[in-house]
């Protein structure tokens, strides 16, 4: 039962990862994110090549996680803003289902741009991975890359939660993301809080992907799973809400975990149920705000 | 009827396609046959598509029923032995549309983001379902053949040209069909429902049966074409119901429009007929191509997306 | 019958008893009794948030009363939505108005002619647009019109299922002041002869006395003055909550 748990747990954290950013930027910009799932895979493929070409230089192997975070950050600031400010820009005041159609089209190009720029093999980058051996747990020999996944992901969760409830800055986002116009109209500079999140949705999601890029052959199309299981977790926690993309991940984590071990065939559709499910139950998501009332 | 005809031009139009593709069955190569053959399946899919992007909905989710109407036929075929096409339309058709009665019930009562991704969950449930069954062949999916049609027995080198015909008669009454209904009262009210749900209910009618309705009718389409598209390729899997052929629909629709039952053909076989050319020459950029040109749309050409982009956010 | 209805006899067609809405702190509606007549013409007036559209809202079925009972026609309307209580025979038309901004003036109104079960949408629909001289915009769509005549349309679409009771939420506001009087006239004509009860909330005093037989003035979500428009509109309340008077001065 332990390692079910601890699956669980190490599945939950790369799963917060990308549901924070996409969380937070659906919460403040109104946007369903769709190329989350692009951005993840670049950043895994920005970390492999970092990486590798740092080893390749004959730096030693623990500074592949200087390059994991470097390469996260660098993808995060530089996609974030070429993509709000290139892009979402323009679409603000459209339907919420044209800009979840504009992310999608997002998504497509920049699918085919990995390839392009990467092209279609796989990469390995596992040094990171193998680094740091394994521990013994419930007689079994795990990896303890696993516990720096766990790591990251609390101290990101920490981090934020500081962020958005301590500080001044977080506290206005909060605002803007409870009522936008209302935020607006108080004179809060929302266009620069759509660039913060946006960027910020990014670097986090670069960074999952980053974290992942040792665990994985990073090949083209590891974004499109991520997307949609993503999704899964958001809605069930509840669009905008930090604290349900933190409990959302940490259920379909340990979800699954138990599928895995007691129903393998059932693995996805226990997954999507539950995000059926939460959506007819309580549409807004198990941990949501209530929604400012409009006459 | 002679009369309705005439005045009509979507309708003479549609006979005109359907006699064309009739002629074609028999004359075309089967490269082609078999292309036209998918651009019509998959435009039945988008014409449902049409019809919910008419009332103000765009479901993320057709891969299911598209799946279910490609798998309910595939298992016709295999496991209970019925060989005839026909058949297996008509149950592909129904079971779509048995699921979307229940499924519809609930979905109904939802919008926006919240419909696209509840149809989403609900396609990829059953993604998730045939991906692990391996009694269902899990990621490879299994084969089908038709032996008849309607009792009329079919030859293996006829066999696609025969469901391409019968796929070309479908699309005319389809088609035909659709076309009545949304210049009706009831299609005036799918596109009022999507300017001003809340007018609609004060003036006495109900949002939530049109919809149901509308979700029925293309969930039925979509099984239809899913089946066609079963017979037309002789295989199905997963894939069909995984949400990026669900997306791919939602492609073809956004650069169909809204506006006319034949756009959702017409831009499936410029879809089909540049998938086969990237597929040969550019494979790595052919997603690049169509989301270029679904930002394009979406930006510079209101067309299809026009009636979306019209109504304000709320 | 409730006590409502007893004291005003058995014609009265809408009765609401003891109204209470609140919205956190905000009381919108606060133990409201009225009663209206068949064949009456009634404006509710009231500074902005004085509770008249919150009244509209939840006779309406919008908002659900926190207590109170409202009878129409003989019928219980708490807890029925809009679509059963327009089927009952109350209509509305809104402050902003509610229309089908990509269908044409003509779709707007055979939409509402079908919806309502009319035998033969097409002439009537006919009908309406030369009754309310809506002809030269019947092929326009309605997100393009001159804010008056959206204001009409609305107004018309309201009129379609024939209501007992019409509720007009401010018909000539956003209008031009020359085209007041003329929306006001298309619609008591359009409803005279046909023992329609109306009810408007307005703010311009002119309309309200050129066309009520009766005025009911909110406040705070309460009902301070009900009465003849001579003698409401000039009630110390009145000017002093809703025309903004001062009184003494006035005095």
């Amino acid at each position: 039962m332990l390692t079910v748990v601890f699956d669980g747990v190490v599945y939950s954290s790369w799963l917060f990862l990308m549901a924070a950013g996409l969380t937070l930027i659906y919460g403040v910009m109104r946007i369903l994110n769709i190329a989350h799932g692009s951005l993840y895979a670049i950043g895994a493929y920005a970390a492999a090549s970092l990486g590798g070409a740092w080893i390749a230089g004959g730096q030693a192997v623990w500074a592949t996680y200087v390059a994991l975070a470097l390469s996260a950050l660098a993808v995060g600031l530089l996609m974030g803003p070429l993509i709000e400010r290139g892009l979402l820009r323009w679409m603000y005041g459209k339907d919420e289902i044209v800009l979840l159609l504009v992310t999608y089209a997002l998504f497509l190009v920049l699918e085919d741009a990995i390839k392009l720029v990467w092209g279609v093999e796989s990469k390995m980058f596992s040094e990171p991975y193998a680094l740091l051996g394994n521990f013994q747990l419930g007689g079994l020999a795990y990896p303890a890359y696993n516990l720096v996944l766990i790591a990251v992901a609390v101290l990101t969760g920490v981090v934020l939660s500081w962020v958005l409830h301590r500080t001044r800055q977080g506290k206005l986002l909060l605002a803007v993301i409870h009522d936008r116009e209302v935020s607006a109209a108080m004179g809060i500079n929302v266009s620069r809080f759509y660039l913060a999140t946006f960027t910020g949705g990014a670097v986090l999601a670069a960074l999952g992907g980053a974290l992942t890029a040792p665990v994985i052959a990073v090949s083209p199309g590891i974004g499109v799973e991520v997307i949609v299981l993503s999704f899964a977790v958001v809605v069930i926690g509840g669009l905008g809400s930090l604290g349900g993309a933190a409990l959302g991940a940490l259920m379909v984590g340990l979800l699954r975990s138990l599928a895995v071990r007691y129903w393998p065939e059932g693995e996805l559709f226990v997954i999507y149920m539950v995000m059926a499910g939460v959506l007819i139950l309580r549409p807004k998501g198990l941990f949501s705000q209530p929604e400012a009332r409009r006459i | 009827m002679k009369s309705i005809m005439a005045r009509d031009r979507t309708v003479i139009a549609l006979v005109a396609l359907c006699a064309a593709l009739g002629a074609s069955a028999w004359l075309a190569p089967q490269w082609l046959v078999f292309l036209l053959a998918m651009a019509l399946a998959k435009g039945l899919v988008v014409l449902g598509l049409l019809l919910l992007m008419r009332t103000g909905l765009v479901s993320f989710g057709q891969g299911l029923y598209f799946g279910l109407g490609a798998y309910a036929a595939a298992l016709l075929a295999n496991r209970a032995g019925i060989g005839d096409a026909a058949v297996m339309l008509l149950a592909g058709t129904a079971c779509a549309a048995l699921v979307a009665a229940v499924l519809g019930l609930l979905l109904a009562r939802y919008r926006e983001i919240f419909f696209a991704m509840l149809s989403l969950a609900f396609s990829m449930i059953l993604y998730g379902l045939l991906v692990k069954s391996s009694t269902l062949g899990s990621t490879d999916g299994f084969n089908l053949h038709a032996k008849s049609f309607a009792g009329i027995a079919l030859g293996a080198a006829d066999a696609r040209r025969v469901f391409y015909g019968v796929s070309a008669i479908a699309v005319l009454s389809v088609g035909w069909a659709l076309h009545r209904y949304l210049g009706s009262h009831w299609g005036r009210l799918s596109s009022a429902i999507r300017d001003n749900e809340l007018r609609v209910e004060y003036l006495g009618a109900s949002v939530y049966r049109v919809v149901y309705v509308n979700y029925l009718v293309a969930a039925a389409l979509a099984g239809l074409g899913g089946a066609f598209a079963a017979l037309a390729v002789g295989h199905v899997d997963p894939e069909t119901v995984y949400w990026t052929t669900s997306g791919e629909f939602v492609f073809i629709a956004i650069l169909a429009g809204t506006g006319n039952v034949l756009a959702p053909f017409l831009a499936a076989a410029i879809f089909e007929a540049l998938r086969t050319l990237a597929s040969q020459y550019a494979p790595n950029v052919w997603q690049m191509a169509l989301g270029g040109a679904m930002l394009a749309i979406i930006m510079f050409l209101p067309g299809g997306l026009w009636t979306l982009l019209k109504r304000k956010p709320a | 019958m409730d006590a409502a209805e007893e004291k005003a006899g058995v014609s009265a067609l809408l009765s609401a008893e003891g109204l209470n809405k609140r919205f956190g702190a905000v009381a919108a509606a606060s133990d409201i009794t009225l009663v209206f007549e068949r064949d009456s013409v009634v404006s509710l007036i009231g500074a902005n948030g004085a509770g008249k559209t919150t009244f509209l809202n939840i006779v309406t079925g919008y908002l659900r009363p926190d207590s109170g009972r409202i009878r129409f026609d003989g019928h219980d309307l708490v807890g029925r939505s809009p679509r059963e209580i327009t089927g009952m025979g109350l209509s509305r038309s809104f402050q902003i108005p509610q229309l089908f901004a990509t269908l044409s003036v003509r779709e707007n109104l055979l939409l509402a002619e079908g919806i309502a079960g009319a035998e033969r949408a097409e002439q009537a629909t006919d009908e309406l647009l030369a009754r309310f001289d809506l002809e030269p915009y019947a092929a326009r769509a309605a997100g393009l019109l001159p804010e008056g005549i959206r204001k009409l349309l609305d107004v018309a679409m309201a009129l379609v299922a024939r209501p007992k009771l019409l509720l007009l939420d401010e018909p000539t506001s956003g209008v031009a002041a020359e085209e007041k009087f003329g929306i006001m006239d298309l619609v008591m004509s359009a409803v005279r002869g046909h023992g329609v009860t109306v009810l408007f909330v307005e703010h311009d005093m002119d309309i309200v006395s050129r066309y009520a037989g009766r005025v009911v003035a909110f406040y705070d979500g309460r009902i301070i003055a009900d009465g003849p428009p001579q003698a409401v509109l000039r009630s110390d309340e009145v000017l002093r909550y809703v025309i903004g008077e001062d009184v003494r001065a006035a005095a």
